[in-house]
């Protein structure tokens, strides 16, 4: 899932500066499941906006809408019959959603409630953590299922770098040490030969820095 | 002999190398390198000057080895991945050949939240033990990364560091092993301070055979004070500082600790000497370069072949 935290509210309220009649978006998916931006988090952050203007005597009047995505159009589309009553859009979606209501709705700025930080999983309840980076080359084969792109701070391909200490990784004493866990797997597989093999460049260009990526199924277009 | 290297002739020699290190400043003054060049000059057979050590901006290690370069001496150029894509990387391993810098050490690099600016953005495009590739790719094959002809082929010493101290330890030789593979020609490794368990990746290293095929150099630092101890045990990761070391600072009088650190450090030379496949020593002293002509002699290793 992509995962997102909520933004400073000082921020949201400095955002929301020139305006009183906003439409709060949440989304159904991912934002919901990470507890970021579905449609409970977008009742508290509608109450918070609420009371915070009420106090400083510039009341706002706020519609809640959490839509079953924002990432597709038949969804967003639903968004047509009452856009227009509002001056601006606050979206508690991830970046995906944040843009692609934008694009729709040309004469409505859509301002971000949340930073969108990575695609993860739930860990443990009410812990979420980052598995992948979308580079488009999956290498999860030879690291026998874990990522260096993604849980190796430095995105190194043949580690552990001299920082490894304890299993866990310099940067971060909170953070597993990715080659640890890769080496540790080695060994669990009783593979460990495999360690020797120099892994190769990686072709970065299958990833975002080839430029943003697009991916055409022709047979399901209509 | 194939590079113009000295460190390559002294340890193709069968001497007992010695390497030292120059930290650039943090600002555009060639006098500051020429000073501490000059502490260096006769005791080092090749000086490493760091690329941007710890992720804080210092004059570029490319410039600080031809300021010392100038001074007659051999420089080591460090080159980290942290911040350069393999387009930079290519072109400066070329420049620096064209201006005769023999030798280059390969490092991934300190990530950057270590350092002045956690703000930045990293490249890591490719990482140590492909850069060794990279380099040897050029010297002997005369080929770019991408496998286009290069036309004047950078002559290079190739070295690499290890940190024998980091986790997993049972892969610490492994590693090595595979940056030996890669063409690296020596290594530096993190500093010693317990020699038991260096003497134990020695063993791992020499059944793999490592030493006999690339230069092994450890890494020598002499501790200034208690302070610098402490710091180097608690707060640089990978760092194995043992605490009778600490305590041995502790046990004298304030105005004599700095003589004892440089006593064990030259202790610890004469220890990891008497270690099978041990080549050299590569000493790090740390705003500390002036004194490492008294290690050198202490140890009986000056004068330098």
């Amino acid at each position: 899932m992509i995962v997102a935290n909520r933004k400073p509210f000082e921020e949201i309220i400095e955002m929301l500066k020139p305006y009183s009649k906003i439409l709060l978006l949440g989304c159904n998916e991912c934002v919901t499941v990470c507890a970021t931006g579905g449609s409970k988090e977008v009742a508290v952050l509608a109450s918070e906006i609420r009371m915070y203007r009420q106090k400083e005597g510039k009341p706002v009047e706020i519609r809640e809408v959490t839509l079953e995505r924002n990432c597709d159009p038949e969804y967003v589309e639903s968004l047509k019959p009452f856009i227009h009553d509002y001056e601006v859009v606050l979206s508690m979606a991830c970046g995906c959603g944040i843009q692609f209501v934008g694009e729709h709705y040309r004469d409505r700025l859509v301002l971000p409630a949340v930073n969108t930080t990575f695609d993860g999983v739930t860990e443990e309840h009410g812990v979420w953590a980052e598995r992948c980076q979308g580079c488009g080359n999956c290498v999860l084969d030879r690291t026998l299922g874990i990522c260096p792109v993604t849980r190796c701070a430095k995105s190194i391909f043949n580690g552990p770098c001299g920082g490894s200490q304890g299993g866990t990784c310099e940067v971060n004493k909170e953070t597993p040490c990715a080659w640890q866990l890769i080496v540790d797997r080695y060994k669990e597989m009783n593979m460990l030969d495999r360690y020797l093999e120099i892994q190769p460049m990686k072709d970065w260009s299958t990833s975002r820095d080839g430029g943003p990526r697009k991916r055409v199924r022709e047979d399901l277009k209509i | 002999m194939s590079t113009q290297s000295n460190l390559e002739r002294v340890l193709t020699s069968g001497a007992f190398a010695v390497t030292s290190e120059c930290g650039p400043p943090r600002g555009a003054d060639p006098e500051v390198v020429k000073k501490k060049g000059g502490f260096l000059s006769g005791y080092a057979d090749c000086v490493n000057v760091t690329d941007n050590q710890t992720s804080v901006v210092r004059m570029s290690s490319f410039s600080a080895c031809l300021v010392l370069k100038g001074m007659g001496l051999d420089p080591v150029m460090q080159m980290v991945c942290r911040d350069r894509n393999r387009i930079a990387i290519q072109s400066d391993i070329l420049g620096a050949a064209a201006l005769g810098i023999n030798n280059l050490l390969c490092l991934s690099g300190d990530h950057q939240r270590f350092g002045d600016h956690p703000t930045a953005k990293n490249v890591f495009d490719i990482d140590s033990i492909q850069l060794i590739q990279t380099v040897k790719q050029m010297r002997d094959e005369g080929k770019f990364i991408s496998g286009e002809e290069i036309k004047g082929r950078p002559n290079i010493f190739i070295g690499c560091a290890e940190n024998p101290f980091a986790d997993p330890f049972e892969i610490r030789a492994l590693r090595l092993a595979k940056k030996a593979a890669a063409g690296a020609q020596f290594v530096q490794t993190q500093c010693v301070f317990n020699v038991e368990k260096f003497e134990k990746w020695m063993e791992m290293v020499r059944d793999l055979g490592v030493h006999e095929k690339m230069y092994i150099l450890a890494g020598i630092t002499p501790m200034k004070s208690i302070g610098m101890a402490r710091y180097m045990k608690n707060s640089v990761p990978g760092m194995d500082v043992p605490e009778e070391q600490i305590e041995r600072l502790k046990g004298v009088p304030k105005e004599k600790v700095a003589e004892e650190g440089i006593k064990i450090a030259v202790e610890t030379i004469e220890r990891v000497r008497a270690i099978k496949g041990v080549a050299g020593i590569h000493i790090m002293a740390i705003e500390w370069e002036d004194r490492v002509s008294e290690i050198v002699k202490a140890a009986g290793l000056y004068p330098r072949p």
